[in-house]
């Protein structure tokens, strides 16, 4: 069971960061991206290829390319010890995401609202069938599987799921606080006047396609690190896990049902939604089948919009709020 | 006899076969308040979306303190001194009359991303002086009350209150204002003309402003130009040109 929460937690986790990534694009500037599976794959593969070791004998056709960055940096001093070589690998993903989020955004970012939405989910695809097609470079739909785990060799296997935990967290941590002075910054007042109404931003004096450009590579950006984060905790990746159903649909419903624009909605709807969706498979049979939890995210969404546009984050917050002024004065009472 | 601070020369707008805008060139005298009236479809609107920069124009050219600014984007045609409003109010719905009027300044420090994160406390400096600048701009558009109401709950006239005050946020040398007038209830229409002339005499700002109304015009303006199809029909004093009777002829169709 505990095991089963460790596995659980981490997930939550790393849709958490993808969450994040959306907001940052829909919830604060109003970009419309539906092809998060995109970043997401790109982030995983980027990763993965610069730290999997060569195949072994019999898997000789598998990989033509194998970064192997575990062994290749063990030779030097700290980055060899401290077993770095991961940093390296989601500094990679995330340089690779802006990369390609700057020329695509530099193409598609003045489009409005749907077309971007087309041309975001277009090119989300394309990049799932580079990784499917090109097998020289990623095997296929065989996908990618000698990825080492972070920190071998400092932690016992069995203790990996429990470290990688709070690696992810830490992640995660790390990104939500840029995001939040970010945010709360004058940069983020030009954001969310863009997406309040772009023309107005412009009126105003502001270089709205620099703006929106920065948002929707920091967005890709963190969802690029999500995409490494989910392939170390798999360590093994294929195609499939990108699809736009699995790698764009479920995000949005995370970001919907914790409530778009606001800050700690991803970590509100990442927990619900995978909740539901990872729960799901120990109801009996008719219940716990796939077409149930993609109807039962489904209608989550539909209800959540329909009864709480803002989404659940306002009121997790009201019920949080309500236990503190609860419990407050009887700890000051117990104090004297 | 003042010198134009604006000056539009032989300007043309083409919208697929549509001429908004048909070789018009006239000239706005720095400091005055001018008016440019015309019946619908004259080509106002769009003449102001070409002065700031919304539209490119197909030809002629506009020149604002000497230097030429067609062409230009938006926002360097802001940087320059030119801010206008819209016909229907365009305030920031789901954030506060402050942070409308907040967004505005260039220039701030926090708008870099680097910054933002890693020089917090010169942000939060600008901030403040940000944020004085934009509460006395409300004092004396007298929106005050409703500064951390979100701008969506603002009636209609508090709304065309809210665009005089964005564009005096913006510290600007010319102020193009649409259709100030529609819409608002006497009361915030006296407070709106009385802003106006304020911001002519104690800030120097010069405006041209499209106005329907009439009684408006009359009162407000010191020159008065008239469009029709595309082009300037006429100008002058507002009582001469009320008297003209091709500008009767151009609003009621010959």
């Amino acid at each position: 069971m505990l095991e089963f929460l460790t596995g659980f937690a981490i997930l939550v986790g790393v849709y958490s960061v993808f969450t994040l990534g959306l907001n940052v694009h829909w919830g604060y500037t109003g970009l419309f991206n539906i092809g998060v599976a995109g970043f997401f794959a790109l982030g995983a593969y980027t990763a993965s290829l610069l730290v999997i070791r060569p195949p072994q004998s019999d898997q000789v056709d598998d990989y033509l390319f194998a970064g192997d960055l575990a062994n290749r940096l063990d030779a030097l001093p700290v980055i060899g010890a401290l077993d770095l070589w991961f940093v390296v690998a989601l500094a990679g993903a995330a340089l690779v995401a802006a990369m390609v989020a700057l020329v695509i955004g530099t193409i598609t970012i003045r489009l409005r609202g749907d077309y971007l939405a087309i041309a975001t989910l277009g090119i989300a695809e394309s990049v799932r069938l580079v990784f499917l097609n090109e097998r020289w470079l990623s095997n296929g739909s065989k996908g990618l599987y000698t990825i080492p785990r972070v920190f071998d060799g400092i932690v016992s296997p069995q203790d990996y799921d429990r470290v990688y935990l709070v690696v992810v967290l830490v992640v995660f941590a790390l990104m939500f606080a840029v995001v939040r002075a970010l945010v709360h910054s004058p940069w983020g007042r030009v954001l969310r006047a863009i997406r309040e109404d772009e023309v107005t931003a412009e009126a105003s004096g502001k270089h709205v396609f620099r703006f929106k450009l920065q948002a929707f590579v920091l967005g890709a950006v963190i969802m690029g690190i999500g995409g490494a984060l989910y392939a170390f905790d798999l360590r093994a990746i294929s195609p499939s896990a990108f699809t736009p159903l699995l790698g764009t649909f479920i995000i949005w419903a995370m970001l919907v049902v914790g409530g778009s624009g606001r800050l700690y909605s991803p970590v509100v709807g990442a927990l619900i939604v995978w909740g539901i969706w990872s729960g799901s498979q120990f109801l009996p049979d008719p219940l716990g089948s796939p077409h149930v939890r993609y109807f039962s995210v489904g209608a989550l969404v539909v209800l959540v919009l329909m009864y709480a546009p803002d989404g659940i984050t306002p009121e997790v917050l009201r019920i949080r709020d309500r236990w503190l002024a609860r419990w407050r004065p009887r700890r000051v009472a117990a104090n004297e | 006899m003042a010198s134009a601070i604006l000056r539009v020369r032989g300007l043309v707008m083409d919208f697929g076969g549509v001429r908004a805008v048909d070789n018009c060139s006239l000239n706005v005298d720095e400091g005055s308040i001018t008016g440019l009236i015309g019946p619908n479809g004259a080509g106002k609107t769009t003449l102001f979306n070409l002065v700031a920069g919304f539209h490119k124009p197909t030809a002629g050219r506009v020149t604002f303190r000497d230097e030429r600014i067609d062409g230009l984007p938006s926002y360097l045609i802001f940087r320059k001194g030119i801010v206008r409003t819209f016909q229907i109010p365009r305030e920031l719905k789901r954030m506060s009359v402050l942070e409308n009027l907040m967004l505005v300044p260039s220039d701030q420090i926090g708008e870099s991303m680097w910054r933002a994160v890693a020089a917090r406390w010169l942000v939060k400096r600008q901030e403040r002086a940000i944020e004085a600048q934009a509460r006395e701009v409300l004092e004396f558009t007298g929106l005050s009350e409703v500064a951390d109401l979100p701008a969506e709950g603002l009636s209609g006239g508090q709304k065309k209150l809210l665009e005089l005050a964005r564009t005096l946020m913006a510290k600007p040398r010319m102020v193009l204002l649409d259709e100030p007038g529609a819409g608002v209830n006497p009361t915030l229409l006296r407070r709106l003309v009385d802003g106006i002339r304020r911001a002519r005499e104690e800030l120097g700002i010069t405006f041209l402003i499209i106005e329907h109304d009439m009684g408006l015009v009359m009162r407000l303006c010191d020159h008065v130009i008239v469009m029709s199809e595309g082009s300037v029909l006429t100008q002058g004093a507002p009582a001469a040109v009320q008297q003209d009777d091709r500008v009767v002829r151009a609003y009621l169709g010959d």
